[in-house]
């Protein structure tokens, strides 16, 4: 790959990688709330509601990422849901981590033992504040490390968002080798790039993780 | 608005299609089911070079997206002049892909197993070999096949983007359909039930099989 090409593509380059950072942490931490708020909604709803919920759960993970993108963009306008390239991918990762947060959640509030519930009752918690100072907080701690590997996951959905004309990484790359015929090489590289970035994260994860949990133990 | 005519049209080509989806999707698991036995075998083996490699191996083909995988290897294979179709390249690479996280699979369930069960086919003179085809596989196959119906589900889904690379699986026939009715909203949520249905018949398959092998 001649250098030349890098320095004329390099901000562009730039760029697409602050989108790809942009779109992961923003589609993590609202895909995190939305499934935090179907993870209470199950424990807490009436059942007709849970059904409804449990229906959206699988379809949302019975699908393509990329079908569901490609109903939000090219068929939301049909029903008046016209939305940019960048909302639209974001929307689109908010409701497709959703579920698979709900069920690390749900997963991390069983496993708060039902005790620590009774006892807060037997003292007369109201329910609400059981959930915010028992449940979310022993609940929440038990789902990091699943919460840290599925962020992980969405890092690599992000480069699906360059389908739907989301100027990230991956869509600039492509730009890139269509201009200058350098398919492979840009290829190749945005592979490597791909790689030490999810090796890293990785890593910094679970050193959190460990850190996490070594503060866990010694309190309990 | 919605129109349930148009809705109800546009899954015929739709099933035709998913022919591809599921002809890719089967045969990447193939593929990665014999890839994936081999690279778990490295990472088991006593040799330290192997197992780095294979470990390397793992690390790098679930840390780079398969859409990434997949513009890698398809233009790779018009730089070197091979001249194949391009649902070869599409198997090879969710072939490739799969056995990465199939080889995970198999050490899970290989890891489960006693350790004694090993040693005690060793004690009575079984051949390496025989150990891992009559001892091991076979029960780490029971033990893991849940989870290889899992990884079928995520290639069903994985499969649909190979539609960039050209070939006529649901997602690209949706595509195709879309564009020549311009009703996109009615062909690509008819295409995501598709991929509902093939999905929902296969963890029903899958938690048939956990029924009938659970110990």
């Amino acid at each position: 790959m001649e250098w030349s090409i890098l320095e004329q593509y390099g901000p562009s380059l730039l760029r697409g990688f602050g989108v790809t950072v942009l779109c992961w942490i923003l589609g993590t931490i609202f895909g995190m709330a939305l499934g935090l708020v179907i993870a209470l909604v199950q424990r807490y709803a009436p059942r007709f509601v849970g059904w409804i919920v449990q229906a959206y759960i699988e379809v949302i993970r019975g699908t393509p990422f990329l079908v569901q993108l490609f109903v939000l963009y090219y068929g939301g306008p049909l029903i008046g849901l016209r939305l940019d390239a960048i909302p639209a991918g974001l929307l689109g990762l908010t409701l497709y981590g959703s579920p698979y947060f709900a069920e690390i959640f749900r997963a991390g509030f069983r496993a708060v033992p039902h005790g620590q519930i009774e006892a807060a009752r037997a003292i007369g918690m109201a329910e609400p504040t059981i959930v915010r100072r028992i449940l979310l907080p022993l609940g929440l701690v038990s789902s990091l490390p699943a919460l840290v590997n599925f962020s992980i996951i969405l890092t690599k959905e992000t480069v699906i968002l360059s389908i739907i004309t989301v100027p990230e990484l991956m869509y600039q790359v492509g730009r890139m080798s269509a201009e200058t015929y350098r398919y492979l090489e840009a290829n190749l590289v945005l592979a490597l790039f791909f790689w030490v970035l999810v090796e890293a994260i990785s890593r910094v994860g679970r050193r959190v993780e460990t850190r996490i949990t070594k503060h866990l133990i010694e309190r309990t | 608005m919605f129109s349930i005519p148009v809705f109800l049209d546009s899954f015929e080509p739709l099933i035709w299609a998913a022919r591809y989806t599921l002809l890719i999707s089967v045969l990447g698991i193939v593929l990665g089911l014999v890839i994936g036995t081999l690279i778990c075998a490295a990472r088991l083996s006593s040799n330290m070079v192997l197992r780095k490699l294979a470990a390397l191996w793992v690390s790098f083909f679930r840390g780079v997206p398969l859409l990434v995988q997949l513009l890698v290897f398809y233009y790779s294979l018009a730089v070197i002049g091979i001249d194949v179709p391009a649902t070869f390249a599409a198997v090879f690479t969710v072939g490739i892909c799969a056995s990465a996280y199939i080889s995970e699979i198999w050490r899970g369930a290989i890891a489960a197993l006693p350790k004694g069960q090993a040693e005690a086919a060793v004690a009575i003179g079984m051949k390496p070999s025989d150990v891992w085809t009559r001892i091991i596989l076979p029960q780490a196959v029971t033990i893991s096949l849940p989870a290889l119906i899992n990884e079928l589900i995520l290639l069903v889904k994985a499969s649909s983007l190979v539609s960039v690379v050209g070939i006529m699986e649901i997602t690209r026939a949706s595509q195709a359909q879309a564009a020549t009715t311009f009703r996109p909203l009615e062909v690509y949520i008819a295409a995501a039930c598709i991929y509902l249905i093939i999905n929902l018949c296969l963890s029903a398959l899958g938690r048939y099989l956990e029924h009938r092998t659970a110990i």
